[in-house]
């Protein structure tokens, strides 16, 4: 299926290959035989609709869930994920589609929640953590002020830019955004956007899902259409219009610009 | 624009009350004044109500505030495990029962076994009896804790066939004998006279405790100026210094002030080989060990809870299960060690409780479990998780046993007792979810 992206990147090992992936809950099968992969310095837009097993997939991916078959290569080596600290371990970071933040503590405990700066007598360090915190905030979000209170009490944005701040902060290589601009207004939707383009030029690879092809279509370089839990098809933005992968999203069709996928609607 | 925004801020704060601004330069925990306030009231009105109804006010005296912090010590030890749990959105039903089990194994040792290799009151008996008991209740504390984690058995269920299965056998373990009396040096560790360490002793306490409160207060500072964080005004510092001090002192001087039973002096001096003067001899009690353990025990606790990992995970996952995992917190890991410590917490409540009656039995630490678990929600732990101070279920554990003990001294049934604790458990939670409602 990735004939297509083969040709582009000239033989270069992907940084993520996806092989074959399934995973079922109950008798639903979530995620059926699929397949992704994504090239350093790219932009993936993994789109589809809800319930599309787009964010199972990326779950997969991030170690949230154990799936039942398939296999993941990091850097064209087998790659063993069966939790997120495994994730974590190959530099994939996930700003999860609900945060997955501890509301009752603050932002720099949010950042650092599961690698927190020590002092030497191995206690927490606070006060580093609150520092560091500030500086990196203070480049993402300058107007973001609230250190000390609980996540919380902030706003949806300010929230967004927490968890943001935690999946870049650790030297990520793969970069997994699972609708990342759901609850920004139209300024930080553009923030985001920047702050993609900015990544990608460090060579990071990201997945950018999303339900709403608009949100996407312009950041992509390629985007993978997920329809029922199988890929309908991949595509470089630059060879299919819109509506095309449109109609990939809704009708699973699969139009000449994209490689299709197992889940294509039979022409 | 920031023009305005520096006239708005003025106005508000010139709308705001003295209270509100002392409160936020002095960064004081309302709650915690709240539950201060509500303690003194609960002491001022047994005294009052024993003053004019019974005519004699017996509450605030130096012998029962004595007497109930040590009363208040062993269920305070376990509040603070309890913390850790209801934060972590579990519960613990069992520890009233495995205190029992735990005191009972104690006995065994100490009394049934050690002394056969030993001989009667090695000096190591006490030594191996704690060791033993703090082991044996991490050991069930983590067999709990591993049902909970990694069988997925609610906390609840595992906890509440724990109460049953460890009340077995504490019964079980000597067929429902008492095992008495305990070897002498580990009876000390329940309080009782010789159990304290005096005047003297407790003036050091005191003074390295208020020493402690000035350092914490300067490194406190230090770390701000470092960081550039926003800083308390001096005057605040000095009236954080101060009321703490004084309180530390007070309460020193209030121990200090309850003295030995004339019949203990007599013991003492004919044991020691001197004359009881004229008129009597003024020993002083002072701090009772059980009460250093439980301030101990509070000590390491906060730590543990605000300065480790350990603790931060706690707290996160009591927040959000589901982002603690995914931020790569071995959850199931975390709630084993967490029902491990408060296991290990239980046997040394077990220890105190054992050594103040100074024998086992088989019924020790019944109910114990209602009043942790009350303490530490009437102490702010939110049942929906993430929320609680280990100060606070401290403070919990005293208000229990102040109303407890105060139902006592002015004579109230034990029908009523209950009635009573019951009320004031729903109510207490009830005001705190008003508080907590107006707050967020």
């Amino acid at each position: 299926m990735n004939t297509k992206s083969k040709d582009t990147h000239k033989g270069a090992t992907p940084l993520i290959e996806m092989r074959d992936i399934s995973i079922a809950f109950g008798g639903i099968k979530a995620v059926d035989h699929a397949s992704a992969d994504l090239y350093p310095g790219e932009v993936v837009g993994l789109l589809g609709h809800n319930g599309a097993g787009k964010s199972t997939l990326i779950k997969i991916l991030s170690g949230a869930y154990p799936r039942d078959s398939g296999k993941i290569f990091v850097d064209g080596k087998e790659a063993t994920i069966t939790n997120p600290r495994q994730a974590k371990d190959y530099g994939i970071e996930t700003i999860y589609q609900t945060l997955a933040l501890a509301d009752n503590v603050d932002a720099a405990a949010n950042l650092y929640l599961g690698r927190e700066l020590l002092t030497k007598w191995g206690t927490l360090d606070d006060a580093a953590m609150e520092a560091q915190a500030r500086k990196v905030m203070g480049r993402l979000n300058p107007n973001f002020k609230r250190f000390k209170d609980p996540v919380k009490q902030l706003s949806g944005g300010q929230r967004q830019s927490v968890a943001i701040a935690r999946a870049i902060h650790f030297n990520a290589r793969i970069l997994i955004m699972d609708e990342p601009t759901a609850a920004l207004g139209p300024a930080e939707t553009e923030q985001v956007g920047v702050l993609t383009k900015q990544l990608k030029q460090d060579g990071i690879g990201i997945f950018l899902i999303s339900h709403d092809i608009h949100d996407v279509f312009d950041l992509a370089d390629r985007v993978i259409v997920m329809k029922n839990g199988a890929v309908v098809g991949s595509a470089h933005t630059s060879d299919v219009t819109k509506d095309e992968v449109l109609g990939m999203i809704i009708l699973g069709k699969c139009p000449p610009g994209a490689t299709a996928g197992p889940g294509a609607l039979a022409a | 624009m920031s023009e305005s925004n520096i006239d708005q801020h003025e106005e508000t704060e010139l709308k705001e009350s003295a209270v509100v601004r002392f409160l936020r330069a002095t960064e004081v925990d309302t709650r915690m004044l709240g539950m201060i306030a509500a303690l003194l009231l609960i002491w001022v009105g047994f005294h009052l109500y024993g003053h004019f109804v019974n005519g004699y006010g017996a509450f605030l005296t130096p012998r029962n505030l004595w007497n109930l912090s040590v009363q208040t010590s062993s269920i305070a030890v376990m509040a603070t495990g309890m913390v850790l749990v209801i934060v972590t959105r579990h519960i613990d039903l069992s520890v009233g029962s495995l205190l029992g089990v735990t005191a009972m194994m104690m006995g065994v040792v100490q009394v049934w076994i050690l002394p056969n290799y030993l001989g009667l009151e090695h000096p190591l008996i006490w030594v191996i009896t704690v060791a033993v008991g703090i082991a044996f209740g991490a050991t069930i504390g983590a067999f709990h804790g591993f049902l909970i984690a990694y069988l997925g058995i609610p906390a609840f269920i595992v906890t509440l066939g724990g109460l049953l299965v460890w009340r077995g056998s504490a019964w079980w373990v000597a067929r429902g004998e008492t095992i008495a009396p305990v070897d002498s040096t580990f009876a000390l560790i329940g309080g009782g006279p010789y159990g304290t360490i005096g005047a003297t002793g407790s003036w050091i306490v005191g003074i390295l405790v208020c020493i402690g409160i000035v350092a914490l207060l300067i490194s406190g500072r230090r770390q701000r100026i470092r960081f550039g964080f926003p800083l308390r005004p001096m005057w605040a510092e000095y009236v954080i210094g101060g009321v703490g001090t004084m309180l530390v002192i007070g309460t020193v001087m209030v121990m200090n002030a309850y003295p030995w039973p004339k019949g203990i002096v007599k013991k003492y001096a004919a044991a020691n080989n001197f004359e009881v003067p004229e008129g009597g001899l003024f020993v002083s009690h002072g701090f009772a060990i059980p009460v250093l353990i439980a301030l101990a025990v509070g000590v390491a606790m906060t730590f543990i809870a605000t300065r480790t990992k350990f603790g931060r995970y706690v707290f996160a996952i009591g927040g959000n299960p589901e982002a603690a995992e995914l931020a790569g917190i071995n959850t199931k890991k975390m709630t084993m060690l967490i029902f491990a410590l408060m296991g290990a917490l239980t046997g040394i409540s077990a220890v105190i409780a054992s050594a103040r009656l100074n024998s086992a039995t088989n019924a020790l630490g019944q109910l114990d479990e209602l009043y942790v678990i009350a303490a530490a929600v009437i102490g702010g732990t939110s049942f929906a998780g993430g929320i609680g101070t280990i100060y606070g279920a401290i403070l919990g554990a005293l208000v229990m046993q102040s109303l407890q003990s105060g139902m006592v001294l002015v004579g109230f049934d034990a029908a009523i007792q209950q009635m009573v604790v019951g009320g004031v458990l729903v109510t207490a939670v009830w005001l705190d979810t008003l508080y907590r409602r107006k707050s967020a």
